[in-house]
Parts: structure tokens; C-alpha cells; sequence
């Protein structure tokens, strides 16, 4: 095989040459780092970054569109009821001459205030939770655990209603019905996590040596765990966004004059035959936010989680 | 035991794999023939090559990541790699069955044994329901299954790791083939099981005349079981000869990295144990010359610049080594070499 | 399997037990109850005191109340003429159910369809399209795209009508809106499991059999894939139950999603919780459903009781 490139043999062809242990021992590439890892595999993820991208523009859009509109979210000017879009109005105006695009912007920040702190909330019940179900074990585990078996039954949608029913319908009452239930898969993961570490070989042996659990902790727990919340975090936050909206086209959400996208959709929706552009503007935005979340959040589960990559 | 006519001839076999860091070639230029009612065992490290080798010849390497870039599989009169899906199928568990390396993963999981065992039957043999139902016992009583009418409606759950991978080697007789493809069978086993699965191998064998393919890592096994050995080393082929010859008076200084790196049953444990130094090349980038020279301890300037023929020693034995040439020093092998055994 | 299933009836009746618990006190806690609304007639008032026993301890109360509760008698809507609300519920349920049903059909099929052919043709045009169908199915809320159908085929195409529900043809639109979700969630879990599965040994040794392509997928790979698929029955029904309370709305549909919401608008407590408790219900017996159908269809559960 593969004989007929060659040249004629010389005998100093056959001296040799000693083994070279640099050469052998090399490995190829050098030793790689989790979080630069998982930046690197999110950077080849277009879908993903694209996700990101529109994340960016549309949370700066918020901030600063009401900013630029030269019109305040509230001020009313019933001379220009229902007008559509302009060089005046950008998106239009509503029904009580209020500038939509200033609204639209506006309702997005209230979107994501009510979005982000019901995630970063459910985050912290739930690495506490979880973590304290996890370290102690035995009865207080099994008890916590049972607690979290009956709210799993238990749909958000049930709690949510009830609690709105209660409670004045605001942004706080939005957001505390969101976190009785959203914190508890955030829960279950870290408590796995944390029994996962709990039972490795190498967690006990650095026990009994009586050394390194901080290190340990900070090693390999802290890392982990950062990756789950940020996962649930990408999750959580479209979820809630989604849920507000809901809440507020079913009635039970943000009360006049303040707006979310979602009450904007809902007041839009009256006006679906004849101005529909007061529905499309502020759904054309949640869907931008929804869609760019879920793709983030895909891209960011298979970038930190390799072994979920499918 | 070997009837001297070959049943299988793999003939420069060339197998890459797409890979995001570029093309892995997996195979390169790997030939050997298979004769009947004998036992070819496959030796190498893991990512060697035997296993994508193995699986090349069944044409059960997936689509979308690999490729067979050339050579022939010659079985009978076919080149298995030309002839069409449809065909291979009819090839498939019926002329040629595969056992695969981890039994707590090789048996679907929601369906029962007697079933996964008569699917084949009911295939390749049209055998009616009931026939086959028939057939499943006796097969599983064949591989020393007890109770074998009850096992058959159970699912694999209920079976330890030494018995699924007793059901698998039911499977894998069937429809009696003419070759078995065993991939590290014994691997993911407790060594007092592997020792029983091996002898039922044997025994099978010695009874049905089934040729074996059977790829492994370990020597051990190779010494207990087979009758010829072929050495892998980075996708490359680079000795092959019987049982006696790779044991007694291996050629290749892998070879002897090989012999001289495991303890093995026989040596009375006074002998060292030598490590191969350093680790396989990166597959994304192989040498074009001989593979192993990186970690040659008789490694000539010839060796980084070519690829070396085989050399034919006396007997069926050949190696692929430079040292073996007629202007090449001459080297004695390690001196545990040739003792063991 | 019977200590599983028992397992689980006893999960499912204490959760019952909590949420009409929690609904008895929320009733005691809420602003304007039933019990001293302005809009009740002083008839009505006189009927509630004497049926609730208002003067009685809590306690008394609520013993009532769960008994009564669990008679189906969930009180009565001022709102719908002082009905009886268990009643109203039976009468709108079937319209929901209906649409519900057709909704899942649907969304079934076509996202196992969906999963198993981006599985199938993993990395391809196919598999993309898969992907991107179950992202937006998950992203648009069907506010959204319920306004979105009847704005394009209902009023521009004219093709299907866009509001009440007097044939067949009235109850496409809002199966469609409603099905969107089912598919990609669906979609998305059977292309994962199946990619999953795929690369299992037991699928190669399936092909090593001699078994074609298309029978590996049928008796091996598909079968497998479904054990998980059927955990998302519960956020399914719930995801299904959420939604209409918004097509109903929107497509004027006399089901029990509209029937909430409005009660909801004109804060008629006692058929919003009677539809809650009636809701919570429901999900427990998908919950129930989903982890019993689980047990039975995975013989690892099945015939030894337990996977933990």
C-alpha cells in the first residue's frame, strides 16, 4: 500500500531518531475553562445570538423610546383619538389620543420589571429551599419534598387566580402570584445538585481529611448551580412575561392608567376591526420578546448543559 | 476448527467522521479476511478504530456524522458495501449478527426478550408467531437461561448484566448467521461473568462452526478466546498473525508496548509492567506516516516521512513496520516479550 | 403498580383537600363575599344565612362547607339568576370539552408528527422547520394569535366565521388557536426524546437484527420516545384550560373558560371558586391520569412497582 510515491530508500533514512516524550506527551488543545466553553458554544449558536440581540434592543427600546417619543405614557389629548401611525405618532394613537408608541415602550418596562423580579425571586426561594432540603436530608427533606409534590399538582393558573382575587390586581400582586408556584422547579434542581455533590466519592474523602468543603462547594456546586439559575432564569422570565399578559387580557391584571404589553393587547383587541394597529404594535413586540427569550434561553440550556444538547 | 476458506474480506477500508473540528479519520486502509469457523480478535486502545471497523461492515455507523470513504467488504459473491439498503437488511442479524459492548443498554427497554428475540425470526426466517415463540425458548435455553418459558414474557429489567447479555447473544444466534460481530462483550461485565460469557462464545462456536469477529482492548481475553489477532492502532492496521505468533513473537513495537504494558494470568508477577509512553495522536490531525512513531522507542527518520508495507513473516504473520526492512538496525524486542504465555 | 397508583390517589385527594381548604378561607378573607355583597337581595342573604350558618364557629363552618363541597354543591351564582353554579358548569362543560379535545387530538398527532420527522432528519431543512414551528407555537400567546386568525381568515379571507359556536365550522379557529400550543410543546419533547432515543444501542441492535429503517422507527424508537412524552398530559390540560379561558373569550365561545372570565369581570365569587375548585379537580385527575397511564405503559414501573 501506498508505495508508488516513493523515492528510492537510503540507509541514513533508517537511523534512529529517539523517541521524542515532548511530542508524545503532547495534548492537543489547551485545557479548557466552563464558562469560556460554554461562551464559545453559544457564539456558534446563530439562533440563539440573534435571541440575545433582540433582548438587548428591545429593553433599550424600552428605556429609551418614552424617552425620545416626546410624549408622556399617560397625557391625553382627545383631538387626536385613533389616529394611525404618523411622523407625529410613531405606532398611532388610542382611543384617548395617548401616543402608543410611548405607551408600547412604557407597558415593556412593566413587562420586564414584573418578569425579572418574580424570576430573580423564584431563584432565591428556590436555591434556599433546595439547598436546605438537600444538606439536612432525612425527615426535614421528605417533609419538604412532600410540600413540593402537592404545589407541583397544584397548576400556577389556580394560584394565580385565587391570589388575584384576594389581592389588590397591581404590579407587586402580579408579581407575589407568580412566585407562590414558579419557585419550585428552580427548587428540585438545586436539591438534585446538591445531593448529586452530597454523594460523590470525592466530596466524602475531602470530608474526612477534614479539608476543602468550601473549596469543593465553590468548585464545583457554585458553578453548577449559577448554570441552572441562569437556564431558569431564560425560562422563567418569558413565562412570567406571558403570564402577566394573561392576566391583564383576562381582567385580572394591571389596572388603568398603567400599562403592560399585555393590558395593551386587550385593549387593542376591542379595536380589531377598524384600528388594529392598537393590537399589533404592543403583540408584535410580546411576541419579539417571547420568541427572542425561548431562543436565548434553548441556546443558553444546550451552551451551559452539553450533556442536554440534543 | 478453521476450515480454511474465507467468508469475509475487508479490503482497505477507509471510514471518516464529520466532527466540528473537522474530518476524523476513523479507518484508514484497514484489510484483513475472516475465514470460516474461526475467531478474529480486533486488538487495540479505545478510539483505535475496531469498534467503527466493526460496525462499518454491518453499515450501522449513522448517516449524518459518517462516511465510508472506500474500500470493499467482501461477503460471498457482494461487496457489502455496494448493494442496497434493502439488501444489507436481508445481510443484518441474518448472515451476519453484532453483540454489542453494554447489555444494560443493548435491549429495548418496554418490549419483552422472548419478543426482541423473535423479531428477527419472524424477519428473516417468516417463522409464524408461535414457531418463533418456540424457537425464543430454545434459544434461550441454549445460552443457559433457566426457565426459560417464563424468562421469555419478561423485560430486561428483570435480568442481571450476565444474563442480558446472554439474551443479546440469543438474539445474535437466531437465525444462526455465519458471523458474529462481538464488541467488547465482556467489557462492561464482572470478571467472574465475562469468564462465562467467553466459554459460552466458545462452545457456541465450537457447535454452530460461526465465525467470530470479537473486538476488545484485552489480551486476556484475546489469549482465552481467539484463534487469529489482528492489531489496531490509530484507524491503522499494523499486525496481524495467529494467536501464537502476536504472543510469542510479536513484530510490531506497539505489539510489544502491548504485551509488556498488561500482566497477564500466566506471568508469575516478578516481570515489570512498561507503560506505553505518552498518548495516540490527534485524530483530527494523524501523521501520514506510521502512527506510532511519536512513541516509538525505535523510532528512525524514516518512520516520520513514510507509511511502512507489511512485511510477511513465516506463517500467516504480518506487521507494518519499518524496522522489519532489509536496511533497518536490527532491534531485539523487550525481554518479557515471547515468555508470556 | 397498585402501591404506585394508591401513592398517587393519596397525593391526589390531599391536593383536592388543600385547594378547597384554601378556597373556604380565601372566601372568608375576600373584600365583598357572597355574604354581604351589596347585590344580593335581601331574599337571598336571608337564604345563605340560613344555609351557612353564618353565626356558627369557623370551624362548624367549614366542616359545612367541605361536606357540601363534596356533595358538588359549590353554592350558587347570583349572577346567572341564583343557579345553582355545579349545574351551569355541567351545562357549559361539554362545549369546552369538546374543543379541548379536538384541540389535543390535533396537537397530538401533528406534533409527533413534527418531533419524529425533525428527529428523523436530524440537522436538515425538515428538523428546522420542526424546531422554528415549536419555538413560535411556544412563544405567541394565543391572545395573540387568536386576534391574528380572525383578523386574516376570519374578516380579510372571509373563509371561516369568527365568533360564536353554531356548527362544526365555529369550532375550527379556536381548535387551531388552541392546538398551536399543544403541537409545539408535543414537537419539541418527541424531537428530543427521539434524537434521545435514536442513539440508544438498543436502536442499533434493533437495526443489527436486520429490522428496516422504517421498523426500527415504529416498534422501537417511537414506543420509547412516548414514556416521557406522556408527562406533559398535566401542563397540557392545564396549558389547554388556560388557553381557553382566553379563545373562549375571544371567540364568543359558551364554554367554561368564558363563563370564568366573566364571572371574573362581575365578581361572582361563588361560581369563581366553584369553577376553581371545578378546574383544580380536573387537574388533579390529568395528574392522576398521566402518572397512572406512565406506570402502565413503562414495564419498569409496571411490574416492579418503582423506578427509584
Amino acid at each position: 500500500m501506498e508505495t508508488g510515491r516513493r523515492a528510492t530508500l537510503t540507509p541514513e533514512m533508517f537511523e534512529p531518531v529517539g523517541m521524542d516524550a515532548q511530542e508524545g506527551e503532547r495534548i492537543a488543545g489547551p485545557p479548557s475553562n466552563f464558562w469560556r466553553d460554554a461562551w464559545r458554544r453559544l457564539k456558534r449558536n446563530k439562533v440563539a445570538l440573534f435571541g440575545l440581540v433582540s433582548i438587548v434592543f428591545v429593553i433599550a427600546a424600552a428605556y429609551v423610546g418614552p424617552l425620545i417619543s416626546g410624549y408622556g405614557p399617560y397625557a391625553q389629548d382627545l383631538s387626536v383619538r385613533l389616529q394611525g401611525s404618523s411622523s407625529e405618532h410613531w405606532f398611532g394613537t388610542d382611543s384617548f389620543g395617548r401616543d402608543l408608541f410611548t405607551r408600547v415602550w412604557q407597558g415593556t418596562q412593566i413587562s420586564l420589571y414584573i418578569a425579572f423580579l418574580a424570576a430573580f425571586i423564584d431563584i432565591a426561594i428556590g436555591i434556599g429551599y433546595g439547598a436546605i432540603s438537600a444538606y439536612y436530608g432525612g425527615w426535614i427533606d421528605s417533609v419538604m419534598q412532600r410540600i413540593i409534590e402537592i404545589l407541583v399538582g397544584i397548576p400556577n393558573l389556580v394560584v394565580v387566580i385565587l391570589v388575584m382575587i384576594i389581592l389588590q390586581p397591581g404590579i407587586l400582586t402580579i408579581t407575589f402570584a407568580l412566585v407562590i408556584t414558579g419557585w419550585v422547579g428552580m427548587a428540585r434542581l438545586v436539591r438534585g445538585q446538591v445531593m448529586q455533590l452530597k454523594e460523590e466519592e470525592f466530596f466524602l474523602a475531602a470530608r474526612s481529611l477534614g479539608a476543602g468543603t468550601g473549596r469543593l462547594i465553590w468548585k464545583h456546586l457554585i458553578p453548577n448551580i449559577v448554570a441552572i439559575a441562569i437556564i431558569n432564569l431564560m425560562f422563567t422570565i418569558p413565562n412570567a412575561i406571558f403570564f402577566e399578559a394573561f392576566l391583564s387580557f383576562i381582567g385580572l391584571g394591571i389596572t388603568v392608567p398603567q400599562a403592560s404589553l399585555g393590558s395593551l393587547v386587550s385593549d387593542g383587541y376591542k379595536f380589531l376591526q377598524g384600528d388594529s394597529y392598537l393590537l399589533w404594535f404592543p403583540a408584535g413586540v410580546l411576541c419579539l420578546l417571547m420568541i427572542s427569550f425561548n431562543l436565548l434561553a434553548d441556546g443558553l440550556r444546550d451552551a451551559l448543559d452539553p450533556r442536554m444538547k440534543k | 476448527m478453521t476450515n480454511g476458506d474465507i467468508l469475509l474480506k475487508v479490503k482497505d477500508l477507509k471510514v471518516s467522521f464529520r466532527t466540528g473540528g473537522g474530518e476524523v479519520q476513523a479507518v484508514r486502509d484497514v484489510s484483513f479476511d475472516l475465514y470460516g469457523g474461526e475467531t478474529l480478535a480486533i486488538v487495540g486502545e479505545s478510539a483505535s478504530g475496531k469498534s467503527v471497523t466493526a460496525k462499518s461492515i454491518m453499515r450501522l455507523l449513522p448517516a449524518d456524522t459518517s462516511e465510508i470513504k472506500g474500500g470493499e467488504v467482501i461477503f460471498g459473491d457482494r461487496d457489502l458495501l455496494k448493494i442496497s439498503e434493502k439488501e444489507m437488511e436481508g445481510v443484518r442479524g441474518r448472515k451476519i449478527a453484532m453483540i454489542f459492548q453494554d447489555p444494560m443498554t443493548s435491549l429495548d427497554p418496554t418490549m419483552k426478550v422472548g419478543r426482541q428475540i423473535t423479531e428477527a425470526l419472524g424477519k428473516h426466517l417468516k417463522l409464524s408467531r408461535s414457531g418463533a415463540n418456540k424457537q425464543a425458548v430454545e434459544l434461550l435455553q441454549m445460552v443457559g437461561i433457566p426457565n426459560a418459558e417464563e424468562r421469555v414474557k419478561q423485560y430486561p429489567h428483570q435480568f442481571s448484566g450476565g444474563m442480558r447479555q446472554r439474551v443479546v447473544i440469543a438474539i445474535a444466534l437466531a437465525c444462526e448467521p455465519d458471523i458474529i460481530i462481538a464488541d467488547e462483550p465482556t467489557t462492561a461485565l464482572d470478571v467472574t461473568i465475562q469468564a462465562q460469557i467467553l466459554d459460552l462464545l466458545r462452545d457456541l462456536q465450537e457447535r454452530k462452526g460461526t465465525s467470530i469477529i470479537l473486538i476488545t482492548h484485552d489480551l486476556g481475553v484475546v489469549a482465552n478466546t481467539a484463534h487469529r489477532v489482528a492489531v489496531m492502532y490509530s484507524g491503522r492496521l499494523i499486525e496481524t498473525g495467529t494467536v501464537r505468533e502476536i504472543f510469542y513473537s510479536p513484530k510490531h513495537p506497539y505489539t510489544w508496548g502491548l504485551l509488556t504494558s498488561v500482566p497477564l494470568a500466566t506471568s508469575d508477577g516478578s516481570q515489570e509492567l512498561i507503560p506505553i509512553q505518552g498518548s495516540p495522536p490527534d485524530p483530527l490531525d494523524p501523521p501520514k506516516a506510521c502512527p506510532f512513531a511519536a512513541r516509538c522507542p525505535h523510532t528512525m527518520k524514516i518512520c516520520v516521512e513514510d507509511m511502512p508495507e507489511f512485511t510477511d513473516f513465516t506463517g500467516q504473520q504480518r506487521a507494518a513496520c519499518w524496522l522489519h526492512h532489509e536496511m533497518a538496525p536490527h532491534v531485539e524486542p523487550p525481554a518479557r516479550v515471547g515468555e508470556a504465555k | 403498580m397498585l402501591r404506585y397508583t394508591a401513592r398517587r390517589l393519596v397525593i391526589a385527594v390531599f391536593t383536592l383537600f388543600i385547594i378547597a381548604t384554601v378556597t373556604f378561607f380565601i372566601m372568608q378573607l375576600l373584600p365583598g363575599t357572597p355574604f354581604n355583597d351589596e347585590k344580593l337581595s335581601d331574599e337571598a342573604k336571608a337564604q345563605l344565612e340560613a344555609k351557612y350558618g353564618l353565626d356558627d364557629p369557623l370551624v362548624v363552618q367549614y366542616a359545612r362547607y367541605m361536606a357540601n363541597m363534596a356533595q358538588g354543591d359549590f353554592g350558587n351564582s347570583f349572577y346567572y339568576n341564583n343557579t345553582p353554579v355545579l349545574g351551569i358548569l355541567l351545562g357549559r362543560f361539554p362545549v369546552s370539552a369538546f374543543l379541548g379535545f379536538q384541540a389535543m387530538v390535533v396537537g397530538v398527532f401533528v406534533g409527533m408528527a413534527l418531533g419524529i420527522v425533525g428527529a428523523l432528519k436530524h440537522n436538515t431543512f425538515w428538523d428546522s422547520t420542526a424546531t422554528v414551528v415549536a419555538v413560535l407555537g411556544i412563544s405567541i400567546p394565543s391572545f395573540v394569535l387568536g386576534p391574528l386568525m380572525q383578523y386574516w381568515v376570519g374578516v380579510k379571507l372571509g373563509w371561516l366565521p369568527i365568533a360564536f359556536f353554531d356548527s362544526w365550522k365555529h369550532s375550527i379557529m379556536p381548535s387551531i388557536a388552541l392546538s398551536v400550543f399543544v403541537i409545539a410543546i408535543i414537537a419539541r419533547f418527541m424531537r428530543t426524546e427521539m434524537l434521545e432515543v435514536l442513539a440508544q444501542d438498543y436502536i442499533t441492535l434493533a437495526k443489527a437484527k436486520g429490522l428496516s429503517a422504517l421498523g426500527v422507527v415504529l416498534r422501537h424508537a417511537v414506543r420509547n420516545s412516548l414514556i416521557p412524552v406522556i408527562t406533559v398530559i398535566f401542563p397540557l390540560v392545564v396549558g389547554l384550560v388556560t388557553g381557553s379561558l382566553v379563545i373562549e373569550q375571544i371567540f364568543a365561545i359558551p364554554g367554561i373558560g368564558e363563563l370564568f372570565v366573566t364571572s371574573i369581570v362581575v365578581s361572582d365569587y361563588f361560581m369563581i371558586m366553584g369553577t376553581t375548585v371545578f378546574f383544580a379537580v380536573l387537574f388533579v385527575v390529568a395528574l392522576l391520569i398521566q402518572d397512572i397511564a406512565y406506570g402502565i405503559i413503562d414495564p419498569r414501573i409496571r411490574v416492579s412497582g418503582g423506578k427509584e
